[in-house]
């Protein structure tokens, strides 16, 4: 019964997103206040429909409910109840639906937050945001309900995959969807502009919170997954460059570019049709993301011939939509007049080069995820891009983007002195190279990245610095600093503080398989690791042969870590769960191999120094907090209140 | 300088920039591509002695061994057509197993052994590596049209 009443209330949702869609973007077209006025209660209630469709399925996997097909081959009997809920969104319909909703949740926010915004905006905002959510909803309806039912119900489930069993998984794919689907908001904006012609420095004004906003939870997302690979997957590593990362990565890439873009656009109503362009591209990005992902496309491109429909919808759909908002863009596009001239050395042209280098990275990293993808469907061979290619695209595209982010924000708008810049920079410029150049020199071995790495994040730290005291030394003082300020000051130390974590760890860690029998020793970067063994451990849905290894320093004893090896109980799926000790400066990190003799006494062992690994976590939650302060700067609530009549008077006319 | 001669000599200098960074892109692209063969392949001599690729097949039943280091291990990956012994010092990844799907990247040696630095074996039960699926496909492939 409740399984169908999920399964109603989806249509109810589809039906009302159709009116959410159809009527308000007639209205404005046509300048009618009622059909316009049909868009906020629409958005509404398809929320309350989606969020009952979704307590349902939760509430069939809690009750276990096995007769519900994506219960069944997600779901187990014996999983931990807070698993049973988070595999809601484990599987391929359960994930849609939640994109359905959190796309819901956003449409509904800008409904009530956009008060101060003239109706037919909103309405074409809605009225978009709408016609996206039809599209998803319609292809979970058709291709893949999450409700349909198995007949006869199987005793019991076939579990959820292990590697989904942690708590990064539980949050990881809400807040990468929340940052997803969030440039949705950002992309209905731009659409909206380009449809009413009405593209000007309010209007950047408007969408910009909602972009950093979507722009902080994308970097949540991204940074939860890559938090949640180092833990789980028992390879010690945090970005492998796989096509999902890359998924994420790419509308993150192109977010970071277009709220700097946004920036320029709402102080100086320069690039317009950029901003524009970018905002296109990135919620673009996003639905190439969720289809490179949710279509089976990267496990094999023949998984589309095997499920045909779903490939083709989606395709068809991200055609639609990219497609579609292109040639709008190319049709209204050269009639934005760009406003706001500015010399080649000035803030407006250096975030541009700043753009432009992102967008370099992100053609490289789009390059090396679809070109696989690509030769493989034409039937031209199988071959495969790895980390080698990425890491000696992006790091050199890395040195131009970190440099201009210390001067950007120092530089003045419309037009800046290279002499005053040189003297205000060249101590900052001179400490950087001398970090970059002594600090590898007191650790382990000199290498040639890591100057570059120390060198980069010493100097966005003094620029930040500098920032700091330029605006201090002008009679500002800490508490009159604006939000935006502060947010944008945080979000750039994050960089330097993750820039060094990855210098240090990427450059500096060392890590080694040794063979160990019970009583066995082993030195890693002057930490001691004794192996006493392993015992039988059982799980609430697994069994394990769980580790004991000592780890001391200077013959003191420190901790005792307890790296496992799973076999779970539904699928037979072995499984190693590492065992880490973290700390601000280095992680100590142990995995268990497999058993070498047949009593498992003997095992191989993998044992890490991970020296900074959390530097990197760190600075992307100084780059979410201060995305965070930034979007909650006053002047987006003053323009609130300000606007406030003028939006009433025009709701009474 | 003027600043129209200014504004050109940003242009070219942009220009000169991204046609850097294209180069470099492709470049790195050029030089990190890694091609699949089948152990079919390798055998008919198709695949490169001087840069690293990947095979892919199942590992033959009865094929692993331990060298006394506990840490070296040789296996035989298979088509089902012909073979290729491969060595790789390591920690296999969870889903190796006898008579199951699996991925190598590595290079040939002087001795013919397939030095493998890296394998793959996706984590799901019943989930083949593409590529090794490919494999056995052309093998079975091969096989048919060599019966009629």
């Amino acid at each position: 019964m409740i399984p169908e009443l999920g399964h109603f209330a989806l249509i109810v949702a589809l039906l009302l997103a159709l009116t959410q869609a159809i009527l308000p973007l007639i209205g404005a077209q046509r300048g009618n206040l009622t059909l316009m006025a049909v868009a906020r209660p629409a958005a509404q209630g398809q929320f309350v429909f989606t969020v009952i469709a979704f307590i349902c399925l939760a509430y069939s996997f809690l009750v276990n409910d096995f007769s519900v097909e994506n219960v069944a081959s997600n779901s187990f009997s014996q999983l931990p109840e807070v698993y049973r809920f988070t595999a809601t969104w484990g599987s391929h319909e359960g994930s849609l639906l939640l994109w359905v909703v959190i796309l819901a949740f956003w449409t509904t926010a800008v409904s009530v937050f956009s008060r101060h915004l003239p109706e037919d905006m909103v309405a074409r905002v809605l009225g978009v945001m709408g016609l996206i959510s039809v599209g998803f909803l319609a292809f979970l309806l058709t291709t893949s309900n999450p409700f349909d039912r198995l007949l006869p119900a199987p005793m019991d489930g076939r579990d959820m995959n292990p590697l989904l069993q942690d708590w990064g998984m539980i949050i990881h794919p809400p807040m990468l969807y929340m940052g997803y689907v969030g440039f949705a908001v950002a992309f209905a904006f731009a659409i909206a502009a380009l449809l009413s012609g009405r593209l000007d420095a309010a209007w950047a004004r408007w969408s910009r919170p909602w972009t950093t906003v979507a722009w902080a939870f994308l970097t949540l997302g991204i940074a939860l997954g890559s938090w949640w690979a180092y833990r789980e997957l028992g390879w010690g590593g945090w970005w492998f460059w796989d096509p999902t990362e890359n998924a994420s990565f790419m509308p993150w890439i192109a977010g970071t570019a277009l709220i700097h873009s946004l920036a320029v656009t709402e102080k100086r109503g320069a690039f317009k049709a950029w901003t524009v362009l970018l905002a296109l591209t990135a919620f673009s990005l996003s639905l190439l993301g969720t289809f490179l992902v949710r279509s089976g496309v990267l496990s094999s491109v023949h998984a589309f011939a095997t499920d045909p429909a779903r490939g083709a919808f989606i395709l068809g759909f991200l055609v639609l939509v990219i497609g579609g908002s292109l040639v709008l863009y190319a049709w209204r596009a050269p009639k934005m007049l760009s406003g706001g001239g500015f010399t080649w050395f000035s803030r407006e042209a250096l975030l541009l080069g700043n753009n432009v280098v992102l967008l370099a990275a992100l053609g490289a990293v789009l390059l090396g995820t679809l070109y696989p993808l690509l030769i493989d469907a034409l039937g031209m061979g199988k071959i495969s891009v790895g980390p080698p290619y990425f890491n000696a695209v992006f790091v050199p595209l890395m040195a131009p983007a970190l440099f201009l982010m210390g001067i950007g924000p120092l530089a003045r708008w419309k037009e800046a002195s290279l002499p005053d810049m040189v003297s205000r920079l060249k101590w900052a410029l001179a400490i950087s190279v001398a970090t970059g150049i002594l600090l590898p020199l007191t650790l382990d071995g000199f290498k040639p990245w890591a100057v570059f790495g120390f060198a980069m994040a010493m100097w966005i730290l003094l620029t930040v610095l500098i920032g700091f005291r330029e605006r201090l030394k002008n009679g500002a003082r800490l508490s009159s600093l604006t939000r935006s300020f502060w947010g944008m000051q945080l979000a750039h130390l994050g960089m330097a503080v993750g820039v060094a974590g990855i210098t240090v760890v990427a450059n500096y860690q060392v890590e080694r398989d040794v063979r160990m029998n019970i009583g066995d020793h082993t030195e890693l970067a002057g930490y001691t690791f004794t192996f006493r063994g392993t015992t039988e451990h059982q799980g609430p849905n697994y069994r394990a042969a769980r580790g004991t290894v000592e780890v001391s320093k200077n013959g003191k004893k420190l901790y005792e870590l307890h790296p496992e090896k799973r076999i779970y109980n539904a699928s037979g799926m072995p499984m190693t769960e590492a065992s880490i000790q973290p700390a601000l400066f280095d992680d100590i990190y142990v995995a268990l191999g497999e058993p070498l003799d047949e009593e498992a006494k003997t095992w191989a062992v993998r044992v890490f120094h991970k020296p900074f690994i959390n530097w990197l976590w760190l600075g992307a939650l100084f780059m979410v907090i201060g995305g965070f302060l930034a979007a909650s700067d006053r002047r987006y609530r003053i323009a609130v209140k300000a606007a406030a009549p003028a939006g009433a008077a025009a709701q009474g006319a | 300088m003027k600043s129209r001669h200014k504004k050109l000599l940003v242009i070219l200098l942009g220009l000169s920039g991204l046609g850097i960074a294209v180069a470099l892109i492709l470049n790195a692209f050029q030089s990190n591509l890694v091609f699949f063969y089948s152990p079919t392949e390798v055998a008919a001599g198709k695949a490169p002695s001087d840069r690293a690729f990947r095979i892919g097949g199942l590992v033959e039943d009865g094929s692993v061994k331990r060298d006394p280091d506990g840490l070296t291990v040789r296996f035989v990956v298979t088509d089902t057509a012909k073979s290729m012994p491969v060595v790789y010092k390591g920690i296999l990844p969870d889903l190796f197993k006898e008579g199951k799907g699996v991925v190598a990247e590595g290079k040939i040696g002087a001795d013919g052994l397939f030095n493998s630095t890296q394998v793959l074996a996706k984590h799901d039960e019943n989930y083949m590596p593409p590529e090794a699926a490919h494999a056995l496909e052309q093998a079975a492939k091969a096989q048919q049209t060599l019966a009629q």
